[in-house]
Order: structure tokens, then sequence, then C-alpha cells
């Protein structure tokens, strides 16, 4: 048994914690995306208040990491996870930020019928959940390999962002009615372009967990 | 730049007796740098810093095999003048260990050893010494009052002007500040990092913040050998045996 157990209990309290913000902002992507394609206001304003809780997370294992530093005075490995776990929760919540952004979007695009489906909109949802969920798993379970897909990952991301941009474009140019409407998903998008990236970055710092250097 | 006080250490045994306290030592210390010795105790540091000015000389069955080059002049050749090895080569200890004497005649015991008398020239070594050792402004309007009266920070920073009192080239720590509070602790830091520029410092040290704080480099020992050894940062952050790692992060054992 290790020395060090009620450090190790906190270190082990931190990453519990990660795993549940974690949970939370797959949450918050999956309603939020649910709130846009139903036009479901009220669930979009459960994403926004929901996005306070993430907040509360964020701060709650930046004083765990900020405790653990000050008081264990961690090194080596143990040091290079609370780094990596306090900038992966300022991408973490940054996401959750983002989720709040698209649900606010959803309940301003007003009554009129969708000038597209949303299908490419519901992939880049669906990818970038997997990559955050992806990042936290490949943290906590030490897994390098895991952690260095997330950028080939993100190249998906992009091209349906390029793909969704043409779509958009070319109906603002058929009908500049649409242009409303095309701005808002056009926002929505780059949203999840975003979060694509910030589970790249989320990818990095784990490498950086496990090799010591951040790519 | 002129590497002269570079400690270059080549397969180094060492045993008290029937025990092999030192196990194939190697390891290049550079001038003008910090290298700390890190490690559980009795793991063979403090034995292996004192091979350096031939301290272990003094212990019954000590026996010490391979090299140890200082300036590239092997210190156990047989013609080597020990006492201008340990001139070369100061230490200070754990405990402050001040002689019952006055401040000034602490610091000029070694200078009036290697024959100055002139009061001038005693005056200036004495003066420069402890204000190198950051004690001058204390000490200056008590120098003729006995050092044993002084703060446990305060004598081990005259044990250090009495070590630099010597015009060394080299200076070994072994733990200096376990026994001191941290406002003296990181007086001796400082000055750790002041003196480095103009000396070759070793030290051993059980404190790892201390360690990532002052050190250059650092060499983890364990069981007698050297099972790491490399440039501070890494070591810390990133050591590449899991012993080490085990260690700095207290899960050994």
């Amino acid at each position: 048994m290790s020395v060090r157990a009620r450090y190790e209990k906190e270190l082990g309290c931190v990453f519990d914690s990660l795993v549940l913000m974690c949970r939370h902002i797959e949450l918050a992507i999956e309603k939020c995306v649910i709130a846009l394609v139903d036009r479901d206001s009220d669930l979009a304003r459960e994403v926004c208040a929901e996005d306070r809780i993430i907040n509360e997370m964020e701060r709650n294992i930046e004083n765990a990491c900020l405790k653990i530093l000050l008081l264990e005075h961690p090194v080596a490995g143990d040091f290079r996870a609370i780094s990596a776990a306090l900038k992966m929760i300022t991408d973490l919540e940054r996401i959750g930020d983002q989720a709040r952004d698209i649900a606010e979007i959803s309940t301003h695009i007003g009554e009129g019928e969708y000038i597209k489906k949303l299908v490419h909109i519901q992939e880049m949802a669906t990818i970038v959940i997997q990559m955050v969920k992806d990042g936290v798993h490949a943290y906590i379970n030490n897994d390098l390999e895991l952690a260095r897909t997330l950028d080939k990952t993100d190249k998906k991301v992009d091209e349906l962002f390029k793909v969704i941009m043409g779509d958009l474009i070319e109906l603002i140019k058929k009908n500049t009615d649409n242009a409303e409407q095309a701005v808002m998903f056009m926002m929505v998008t780059k949203y999840f372009e975003r979060i694509g990236d910030h589970a790249v970055n989320i990818g990095e710092w784990v490498e950086y967990a496990i090799t010591g250097d951040h790519p | 730049m002129d590497k002269q006080f570079n400690i270059t250490v080549r397969g180094c045994d060492l045993h008290y007796g029937d025990f092999h306290a030192l196990k194939n030592i190697n390891i290049d210390i550079e001038e003008s740098e910090v290298t700390a010795f890190i490690g559980p105790s009795g793991c063979g540091k403090s034995t292996f810093i004192k091979t350096f000015n031939r301290m272990n000389d003094l212990i019954e069955n000590c026996r010490i095999t391979g090299e140890i080059l200082i300036g590239g002049q092997d210190i156990y050749a047989k013609g080597t003048d020990v006492t201008l090895l340990r001139k070369n080569v100061g230490m200070v200890f754990q405990k402050p260990n001040p002689f019952p004497m006055s401040i000034y005649d602490n610091v000029a015991f070694a200078p009036r050893t290697f024959g100055i008398k002139k009061k001038g020239e005693l005056d200036s070594i004495v003066e420069g010494s402890l204000r190198q050792a950051g004690l001058w402004d204390e000490a200056k309007d008590r120098l003729r009052k006995n050092a044993m009266g002084l703060s446990g920070g305060q004598q081990q920073r005259l044990c250090i002007a009495r070590a630099l009192a010597a015009d060394p080239k080299i200076l070994l720590m072994d733990e200096p500040t376990s026994a001191l509070d941290p406002i003296s602790t990181g007086i001796i830091e400082e000055l750790i990092n002041e003196l480095k520029t103009s000396y070759t410092i070793v030290i051993v040290t059980h404190n790892m913040q201390q360690a990532t704080r002052i050190s250059d480099k650092t060499a983890f020992f364990l069981l007698g050998e050297i099972v790491e050894f490399g440039f501070t940062g890494n070591i810390f952050t990133n050591p590449s045996d899991k012993r080490t790692e085990n260690y700095i992060t207290g899960r050994f054992g």
C-alpha cells in the first residue's frame, strides 16, 4: 500500500469530479442539440441553468487541485496529472459555455421553418461529445493512444464545418431571406467546431500528463 | 571556460568493512552548477559527498576503489596533498558547528592555518567571507563575541563563511538547512544561488522542494547506487526511472 494514502485519495477525488463534470458536459451538448432540432425552449433554458453547475464544478476541481499543489507539493507524474487537470477544466468549462450559447441561440431562431435539415450539425455534435468523453477517459486511464486520436477526429469536425458553411452560403445566395437563420446556424456550427478544438486541447494535456511533453 | 573544478567519478565503489556502501558510481559534476543528491536515509549520499574531500579516510575499514577526479586529477592518487584538497573542497554540515571562539576567529581559522598572519589581510578575508555568507551586517558589531551566541541560522551562515574563508573552489553541503527555520533556510538558499557562479556546489538534501528550487542537476541515490542523474527540472517533472518517481512522489516503500 502506498505510504501516501490520503494524498492518493485526494487525487482520486479530482479524477472522480472530472468524470462527473465531463458527464454533465456531454449531457449539456446532447440537450442543446435536441433543444435546437426540436425547438424545445424549456430544454434550452435547462441547459443555460445547468451551465452554472458546470462552472461551480470547475471552481471546485480548481480548488481541490490548488489545495493539492499547496499542501502536497506534487512532483513528477502527480504534478503533471494535477497541472493537466487544471488546464483541462478550463477547456471543459468553455465547452459548457458553448453548449449554453448554442441553447441560447436555439431560443432566438424564431418560428419559421428551418432553412435546412440539421443532419450535419447533429453529426458534429455526436462527434464532439465522443471527443470530450475520449479526452477525459484517456486522462483517467492514462490512455495515450486514445488521447492522440482526438486531433485526427477533429479533422472530421473541421470537414463538417466547411460543408455546413458551404451549404449556408449557398442558401443565402439563393434567397437573402435565409440570411437570418443562416447566421444563427453558422454561429452554432462555429461553436461545435470550437468544442472540437477544446477537446483537442484536452487530448494534448492528457499527452503531457502521460509523457511530460506537451505537443 | 576553464573547467578546473569539475568532479568526475568513474566506477567508484566504497566499502565499510563488509558493507558495500557505494556501488559503481559514475557521475560528472559541473563547475558553476548546484548538484543535489537526494535519496532515502542510508542510501549513500553523505558517504559519497565525503569522498570528494577524502573525509572517509578518517573512517576505519573504509575502502574505496575507482576514480574520483577533480579538474582531471585523481584525488586518491598517491602523493595527493589532502590538506590542499580540503582547502579547495569546503564542507558545511547538517548541524551548525561553530568553534567555541569569537565570530572573527571562526572565520579567520582557515586562513591562519594556511599561514596568513597579517591583520589587515585577515580582516579583509573575514569581512569578505561574512559578506558572501550574508552575515556581515548582523555580525560586524560583534565580531569579537563568542559565535555560540548566534542563532542557529546565523551559526550556519557563519559555518559557510568559515568554509569560504579557506578560498575553496568546491562547496559540499550536507543537509545544510535541515535544522533551520524557513527564514534562515530561505537566506541560505538565496546564498547558494549567489555562490554558484563562483563555486561548484554539491548539496545533500531530504527536502525535495529545496532540490527543485536551488539545484541545476539532481542525482537520486538508492541502496548505494545512482538510479538517475539529470537536470532537476526533468527529474522532478518527468523522471525516467519508476523508482525515482516512487521516491519523489512519496510512494516509496
